[in-house]
């Protein structure tokens, strides 16, 4: 009999266990390692440090205009290795599926996080999957962790802004949070706005072969720009200002974002890059990220300042100015 | 109060005895109840509160004020005498 | 974007100052109904661009911040109960009652969701047949015709497992009780767009004339503001009282009437309570007895709920224009959008959460 949806005993250790196994997961992620089918993946790490991060992802709708959980799960652990000058090496996957999630949506879900893989050039080495009962998750969570070994040369932190530094922003912002919130079902929206989702390692890898000397990046991914913005502020006692005329937002993210009465840079990104170089850098950066696909509309968005530390400062279009603050949780559609 | 976005009426349709109509907003449509706008045509563009159309924009209003605004500076009554100093953080 | 584009143009904003930098003599009291409005001055830096002479204070139209604590309360007991569904504009769920919000009922189990349009929650009803979904309806007059039609609507198609909370609350009467009042500073208004899109100007011309203030319907843009603020000024320094629209794309004098109609049918005017103010009479609206079978008060029984509010909160005089919110000394200190002492502090639009979200320290 083959099941059509993921039933209690696919997770039970058995013979459905296997069988999901050969079925959905291998097909698409075996690899030397995975193929051992260890409990455990026994790497060569090339000298220099280890980085290491997890990230579990609960997306909500699943599938969504421009990507799907799967190859969120496997950008976001990719870019949050990157953006520490990490080379990201190699992944693992933890799964918990609802009992009745659909076998064919599971392994979309699993093929694409292949094909993210594949483009990111890293390895999924181990993995694991559990089920739990009807109502107790929300038809998938993904649990990734991701191991990389750090660049010789690169020393970055968000500890290491200095007032002078010079801001770049990799694109448009609002991209993902906005593609999330106009796809969820109640909200009157039929917008197709293409989440953002992306691996960033290759660009960056680009940008520190021209300058390892990159004070600081982050992939500014829940609570948007600003949030990111004040998390480097604050780490580096320094202050940010920003020119609100330089900051990209594509027209349809823009239009969700005004009806929706939502700031944009409080929304979530997921191939977005901000980063923070010496002013006398900041061109030579902003040339090799205008050149990748990921930087196409690269831009200085502002500089890094002796005043108001741990605050970002936003000049607006009517050079009037305004403090730019943490979101206060999740992003709600407002009538007023 | 009352966040209202001017949008783009692109189609029109019923749905449970209500006059609808999808809105484009610079690129992200909506759905928006058309009862109190009766008699809006596909191509207008519309103020969106709440999921409904509350006035069709006067566009000739909308172009004459502009337009005025801009005769006024142009004919000088709008003296510009420099820039604006800016606000200053302390 | 069309019709917004053109009023967020920087090189028409500029002119406008000055053209309101040449006409200010002297200082003006201007008072900005709208927590749009509000917003959208602070979002934009307005008032720090204004001449010093030019001291706009803040008015109370921010459904969100003058919603009665006990009607709040009477929403987080519904959205408790096993068989509700609680639909909420996305403005209400963070707004505190004396010991939760809205948030934290979700958290312990209610079924509390946000919606973008009151017709959502009618067709939350209709797919849910065995639920009771109720709707927050709260908001001026902008937002009645939506709250209106989702009643008449159920009424219509007989959905009864529909309910509204109702708190809709009113423009010109609460404009009334500031004049009124013994402390009160304003000298002229701008009214809010959307509220005059649907009820039009014509209510307004009794009140410039009784209280001999002038009062502009404004748009929500930087170049709308200040056209609107330029008008005001013009008014003022020319002593005249009157209602002069400076929103003629959206606002007419007699407003919509289609939805004056609606709001008419399924509504009844009520003295209704103010958070931080406290009874204005006839300034709400209540469902008509004809549509009572649709109030949720009657339906769960809620009546007897009421509440008080925060000692340390001055929203009353925040709403009332009479203090700003830096002035108030728990401003930033006890209150604070994480822990709002009043509902000023919590809505985007209020005003405290306004100086806070974007002022805070700026000048100090």
């Amino acid at each position: 009999m083959q099941h059509e949806t993921v039933q209690m005993a696919h997770g039970a250790g058995g013979r459905l266990s296997q069988a999901l196994m050969q079925r959905i997961f291998m097909p698409h992620l075996h690899n030397a390692f995975l193929d051992l089918l260890d409990d455990q993946a026994k790497l060569d790490l090339p000298a220099g440090r280890v980085a290491f991060t997890t990230d579990t992802y609960v997306v909500s709708p699943v599938f969504f205009p421009g990507g799907n959980i799967g190859e969120l799960a496997v950008n976001g652990t990719v870019n949050d290795l990157a953006v520490g000058g990490a080379t990201p090496l190699y992944l693992s996957a933890g799964f918990v599926l609802e009992e009745g999630f659909s076998l064919a949506e599971l392994e979309t879900i699993v093929k694409s996080m292949a094909e993210a893989a594949r483009k990111a050039g890293v390895m999924m080495v181990t993995g694991d999957t559990k089920v739990v009962g009807k109502g107790q998750c929300d038809r998938i969570f993904i649990n990734t962790s991701g191991i990389g070994v750090v660049r010789e040369g690169t020393a970055l932190s968000c500890r290491n802004l200095k007032p002078g530094d010079t801001i770049i922003l990799s694109g448009t912002v609002g991209d993902h949070g906005m593609s999330i919130m106009t796809s969820r079902e109640g909200l009157s929206f039929q917008s197709r706005i293409t989440s953002d989702s992306a691996a960033l390692n290759g660009m960056i890898a680009s940008m520190l072969d021209v300058v390892p000397a990159i004070h600081a990046m982050r992939d500014p991914t829940r609570g948007g720009v600003a949030a990111t913005l004040n998390e480097l502020a604050a780490s580096s006692s320094v202050g940010i200002e920003i020119d609100e005329t330089t900051i990209p937002v594509k027209a349809d993210v823009r239009g969700a974002c005004e009806l929706l009465g939502i700031d944009p840079l409080h929304v979530a990104n997921e191939g977005k890059l901000v980063v923070v170089v010496a002013a006398v850098d900041a061109g030579q950066v902003l040339d090799v990220m205008r050149s990748c696909e990921h930087g196409r509309d690269a831009v200085i968005i502002g500089s890094v300042v002796d005043d108001h530390p741990g605050m970002v400062v936003m000049r607006t279009a009517f050079a009037s100015r305004r403090i730019i603050d943490l979101p206060l949780g999740e992003q709600l559609p407002r009538i007023c | 109060m009352c966040l209202a976005i001017p949008g783009k009426l692109l189609e029109l349709f019923n749905e449970n005895g209500l006059k609808m109509g999808t809105v484009d907003v610079n690129g992200s449509k909506t759905r928006a109840c058309l009862e109190y706008v009766p008699e809006i045509q596909v191509g207008q563009y519309t103020i969106v509160h709440a999921g409904f159309a509350l006035k069709i924009i006067d566009e000739e209003e909308a172009a004459e004020s502009l337009k005025l605004w801009q005769e006024l500076i142009e004919s000088g009554a709008f003296d510009i005498e420099g820039e604006l100093p800016s606000p200053e953080l302390s | 974007m069309k019709y917004i584009d053109e009023y967020r143009d920087p090189a028409l904003a500029r002119n406008l100052l000055q053209e309101i930098r040449r006409k200010a003599t002297r200082h003006w009291t201007i008072m900005e109904i709208c927590g749009g409005q509000t917003h959208s001055i602070l979002r934009n830096g307005i008032d720090q661009l204004l001449p010093e002479s030019i001291e706009l204070v803040h008015g109370p139209g921010c459904p969100v911040c003058v919603t009665p604590l006990e009607s709040i309360e009477r929403a987080l007991v519904i959205a408790a109960r096993k068989e509700v569904i609680f639909t909420s504009f996305g403005d209400m769920l963070r707004v505190p009652g004396s010991s939760k919000d809205l948030f934290m009922v979700r958290s312990e189990g209610g079924d509390v969701r946000i919606v973008f349009s009151p017709l959502d929650a009618l067709q939350i009803a209709r797919a849910n047949p065995a639920k009771e979904v109720v709707f927050f309806a709260v908001g001026f007059e902008t937002t009645a015709p939506a709250n209106a039609m989702a009643v008449w609507q159920a009424a219509r198609e007989g959905i009864e497992n529909f309910s509204v909370l109702a708190s809709q609350v009113m423009v010109p009467p609460a404009m009334r009780a500031i004049l009124s009042s013994p402390g009160n500073r304003v000298q002229g208004f701008l009214a809010a767009g959307h509220v005059c899109a649907v009820m039009g100007y014509e209510e307004y011309e009794p009140v410039a004339r009784e209280f001999h203030v002038p009062i502009v319907p404004t748009g929500f843009e930087p170049v709308d503001l200040l056209a609107g603020i330029l008008q005001t000024v013009e008014l003022l320094e020319e002593g005249r009282a009157g209602v002069v629209n400076r929103y003629g794309r959206v606002v007419s004098r007699e407003g919509n009437r289609h939805a004056q109609e609606i709001i008419r049918q399924v509504f009844k005017v009520t003295d209704r309570q103010w958070r931080g103010i406290g009874l204005i009479p006839q300034s709400g609206l209540g469902l008509r007895e004809s549509f009572a079978r649709f109030d949720a008060v009657t339906k769960f029984d809620v009546a007897h709920i009421s509440a008080s509010e925060s000692p340390l909160c001055m929203s009353g005089s925040v709403l009332q224009g009479i203090l700003k919110p830096d002035g108030c000394p728990a401003f930033a200190r006890e209150c604070t959008p994480e822990h709002p002492l009043g509902a000023t502090m919590v809505s985007s639009e209020g005003a405290c959460a306004a100086y806070y979200n974007y002022h805070r320290n700026i000048f100090q």
